[in-house]
């Protein structure tokens, strides 16, 4: 009764948007789907609400049929596209009344379900929504997305361009819907938030580069990091991709990840490389890989 | 039906929102038809003539007081020189100039025979038209009124009546004109432009994932534009009925009923133009170049129809406006009934019905 | 070895009406410095930068901007200052030459100096196969390196880069870093507006921008001690609810 997509391909015109993916979310479930912009995350999205036919491959929403039963589909998932979709003339009420109306519900019929969202903007419910702030907007867009009480939720990117601290309060919201009995769907470009997700289907260029849990697919990861640090950045980089034992290197912050070609070495002969080459404050040390880590061992 | 309603009620907070579009909407037609109304006019009016007369006798003097005392004209000029004339001319201030020959009266009587002429400004050929036939028509009503009793025999004197329109007042063509363009753009610009919003935000997406029917988005899309078309082809009648005395001849519930068949046709082309552009611009765009040029070129508003070559004369009885015009025109300056003007009527159903099957068969229930 | 200031601003303003957009904010930037610019969308980042380019004028305060007033010497600046942005910087519908043309073009720049840098750019980026392609055609990741390479090509003293790697995969943001690197190490000075709180974790020194006014300033490193937290995102939100 989750979502099941079998060997979907789907193009337009000659570009390949997304090939050969499969994938099953379970009832209940918090599934992300991370990659960057263009990966094909959005196509997904638009296969699965009905919004596009896939070229090849079959799929399924709640148990019906994504081509053959789009009626019933389009009755029972909420769907937050990836740009803010609501109507930015109406108020807070009003955009929450329409999409209540359109559904064939009221609000005080599902109010329980978006209660702890839509009281955080409720004293604005006179604004119009062009008006709210970026993470407003994005509440009252989920408040929408709920007020028929979807068996199934599609979040299209809810959290790019929200700041930091809306982003935390989404995820806590969706956990508590989750809680609930709504599957959920949701896509990301910050890899951070792939933590916070059951499971994750890690994706690039319509292609997907791993499915798991996202512990187990850190735990994936083959070699030791080191965490590099010196005074020169640049320098830094440049020495270390001229270093011949280098597998690779990429900057992280105020840090470079480090990985060698052999399964050991010695912090001191990379650090007297270093020294030797004009750097200096260099800084060594083994770190834990993360999802970002994992996801360009995996695309290169 | 709850969903519907609700649907519409959203639609108008739209319209009343925008409070731009909403000034656009109402005052574009009243602008519009005072604007052809007083400003955009063939008729002649106080026209300045400068005369030169070389007899200043009896016959020309009378000739003169004529045509000053009429409203057309006025002669605040009198000049000595032949070259003073072009010099007139040269200057702007005239827009004719009346040259009496030498013994104006004697020859006049001797012979029979008095010559005069008249200089008209042709940079402007159809005023200069209309100021020469105005004045040929003052000098036969003088010289009929002279030759009184005199019988001549064998004289033809062509009588002309302008029916339908007999002061010749610019602002009654202009009026069906007008109207039509207001409604066809109020109808088809507005209703594509308010769909194709919905594509360009992105809550079209949302719209179609959810158990509204495609023809509930339509129709719930249209229905305020059929209040407020209804609303502006009434502005319209009554600013003609009381601005511009223009009578209507025939029945108003008939042409009420045309109205909002054309509307209706409007409405239907601006569906079908939202299923065809991707954003309001594109939207704005084919409706302004696709509707509105057709409409003032080819309808004939502006121009003849039966005056254009053939190929034109075909494209034009493509263009709805065409057949609104001749329906409006018939009902309001020739007061005829459903008997006359059944075809036109018969035209434009079957035009809107090919419209709405398009636009069903084009309507996208998904993205692609 | 101590380095020129090559922006500053004093009790920059700018306001509108009653509400204070940018609230007396003051900072330096050095020559060749990564300076980032941080908050969330409406927090003034955009406002203060338009003001330091040149094309808005401040309200009250003082800024000088690679030697030059911003009041009344933005002629100048614009000259010495390069931008890019991620929503827009080059033509989709030219050619990755005609782009590198057109903009060579507008800066000032010679028709042999045009060809030069042209041809070291093709080079440099790798896009010897594809110079004649439009650049809508490209990937994103190429797109915005190309169009970080045009920003620079008047060689100017700033460049001012608005959320750049918003939304690129994790490589190609990395490679853009690095040609970041690159030109600060040249001694080029980058300005990187950004919400995007991973991003601020590569600038060498970010100033922290909530409601106009600047809460934060120093070092990544420092921040997340002082914070005691270990990413720039945690700085925020601790951040904010302090200021809460």
């Amino acid at each position: 009764m989750g979502i099941r997509l079998s060997n979907i391909s789907k193009s337009y015109k000659k570009v390949k948007a997304v090939q050969n993916i499969s994938f099953n979310v379970q009832p209940g479930e918090l599934f992300g789907l991370i990659g960057p912009d263009g990966a094909g995350k959005t196509t997904i999205f638009r296969i699965l609400t009905t919004l596009l036919f896939p070229d090849e491959g079959s799929a399924s929403v709640a148990g019906f049929d994504v081509v053959r039963d789009y009626k019933a589909i389009r009755k029972s998932v909420g769907y937050m596209p990836g740009r803010f979709s609501l109507y930015q003339d109406l108020t807070v009420e009003e955009n929450l009344t329409f999409f209540a109306t359109i559904f064939g519900t009221t609000i005080e019929e599902n109010y329980d379900l978006i209660e702890d969202i839509y009281v955080q903007i409720e004293p604005f419910k006179d604004r119009r929504a062009g008006k709210l702030s970026g993470g407003m907007k994005q509440k009252l867009a989920l408040s929408c997305a709920l007020i028929h009480k979807p068996k199934v939720l599609f979040l299209d990117e809810p959290t790019t361009g929200v700041d930091p601290v809306s982003r935390k309060e989404f995820w806590e919201m969706l956990k508590r819907l989750q809680k609930k009995e709504i599957t959920i769907l949701v896509s990301t470009p910050y890899m951070d938030e792939a933590a916070l997700c059951d499971r994750i289907a890690l994706i690039q260029d319509g292609e997907i580069l791993e499915i798991d849990a996202p512990e187990a697919i850190v735990k994936k990861f083959p070699k030791t990091i080191y965490n590099v640090g010196a005074n020169n950045m640049y320098k830094l980089i440049q020495t270390l991709q001229n270093y011949e034992h280098l597998y690779s290197v990429f900057p992280f912050g105020e840090f470079v990840h480090y990985t060698d070609k052999r399964d050991s070495i010695e912090t001191a002969d990379l650090k007297l490389y270093l020294e030797n080459e004009g750097l200096t404050d260099i800084s060594i040390g083994v770190t834990q890989p993360n999802i970002e880590d994992v996801f360009m061992e995996l695309a290169k | 039906m709850k969903r519907f309603i609700g649907f519409i009620k959203k639609e108008f907070y739209h319209i009343f929102r925008d409070k731009r579009s909403l000034f656009i909407l109402f005052g574009m037609p009243i602008a519009q038809i005072l604007l052809f109304g007083f400003a955009i006019t063939n008729e002649i009016n106080n026209v300045q003539i400068t005369i030169l007369d070389h007899s200043k006798d009896a016959t020309t003097e009378e000739i003169i007081n004529k045509i000053s005392a009429s409203k057309y004209f006025t002669t605040n000029q009198m000049i000595a020189r032949e070259a003073d004339i072009e010099t007139a001319f040269k200057k702007g201030k005239i827009k004719a100039a009346l040259n009496f020959e030498k013994d104006f009266s004697r020859n006049l009587i001797r012979e029979q025979k008095a010559t005069i002429q008249i200089i008209t400004d042709a940079t402007d050929p159809n005023t200069a038209n209309s100021i020469t036939n105005y004045i040929n028509a003052i000098l036969q009503n003088y010289l009929q009124d002279k030759n009184k009793g005199i019988q001549i025999d064998y004289q033809i004197v062509p009588q002309t009546r302008m029916v339908y329109n007999p002061e010749l007042k610019s602002v009654f063509m202009f009026v069906p004109g007008v109207m039509t363009i207001i409604l066809m753009l109020v109808s088809a610009m507005m209703t594509s432009i308010s769909i194709t919003r919905e594509k360009e935000l992105g809550t079209m997406e949302i719209l179609l994932v959810s158990p509204l029917k495609p023809f509930q988005v339509i129709i719930g899309k249209v229905v305020p534009y059929i209040f407020l078309s209804v609303i502006n082809a009434a502005v319209i009648v009554l600013l003609s009925i009381f601005i511009f005395k223009m009578p209507v001849q025939g029945s108003l519930f008939l042409l009420g009923a045309e109205s909002v068949l054309f509307i209706i046709t409007s409405l239907a082309l601006g569906i079908l133009i939202s299923t065809i552009a991707e954003t309001q611009q594109a939207a704005m765009m084919i409706s302004l170049m696709g509707l509105m040029l057709p409409v003032i070129l080819l309808s004939g508003f502006i121009f003849p129809i039966s005056s254009m070559p053939a190929p034109l004369q075909i494209i034009s009885s493509i263009i709805p406006a065409k057949w609104f015009i001749i329906i409006i025109k018939g009902i309001m300056l020739k007061g005829v009934g459903m008997a006359f003007i059944w075809k036109e009527t018969l035209i434009l159903i079957g035009m809107t019905v090919l419209f709405i099957g398009l636009s069903v068969k084009k309507y996208k229930i998904r993205l692609e | 070895m101590k380095k020129e200031n090559v922006i500053v601003a004093e009790a920059l303003t700018k306001a509108f009406g009653d509400f204070k957009a940018v609230n007396a904010i003051s900072f330096e930037v050095k020559k060749g410095e990564i300076f980032g610019f941080l908050g969330a969308n409406g927090a003034g980042k955009t406002t203060a930068m338009k003001m330091l380019i040149g094309i808005s004028k401040p309200s009250s305060g003082n800024a000088k901007v690679a030697g030059f007033d911003v009041y009344n010497q933005t002629e100048s600046i614009k000259k010495n200052i390069g931008y890019m942005s991620q929503k827009f910087t080059l033509y989709d519908d030219l050619t990755v030459k005609e782009n590198i043309t057109f903009f060579g073009g507008i800066y000032g720049l010679s028709r042999a100096k045009i060809r030069e840098k042209r041809a070291q750019l093709v080079s440099e980026l790798g896009l010897e196969g594809i110079s004649n392609k439009l650049v809508g055609s490209l990937p994103l990741g190429w797109k915005q390196k190309l169009s970080f390479s045009v920003s620079l090509l008047h060689e100017p003293k700033i460049v001012f880069l608005d959320e750049p790697t918003g939304g690129v995969d994790p490589i190609t943001r990395r490679q853009f870093w690095e040609m970041i690197y690159k030109a600060a190490d040249q001694g080029t000075t980058i300005f990187v507006t950004t919400h995007y709180m991973d991003e601020a974790e590569y600038c060498e020194r970010v100033s922290i921008v909530v409601e106009g006014r600047i809460e934060a300033l120093d070092t990544p490193k420092k921040l997340k001690e002082q914070f005691k937290v270990d990413s720039m995102n945690d700085v925020f939100l601790k951040l904010a609810r302090n200021i809460e």
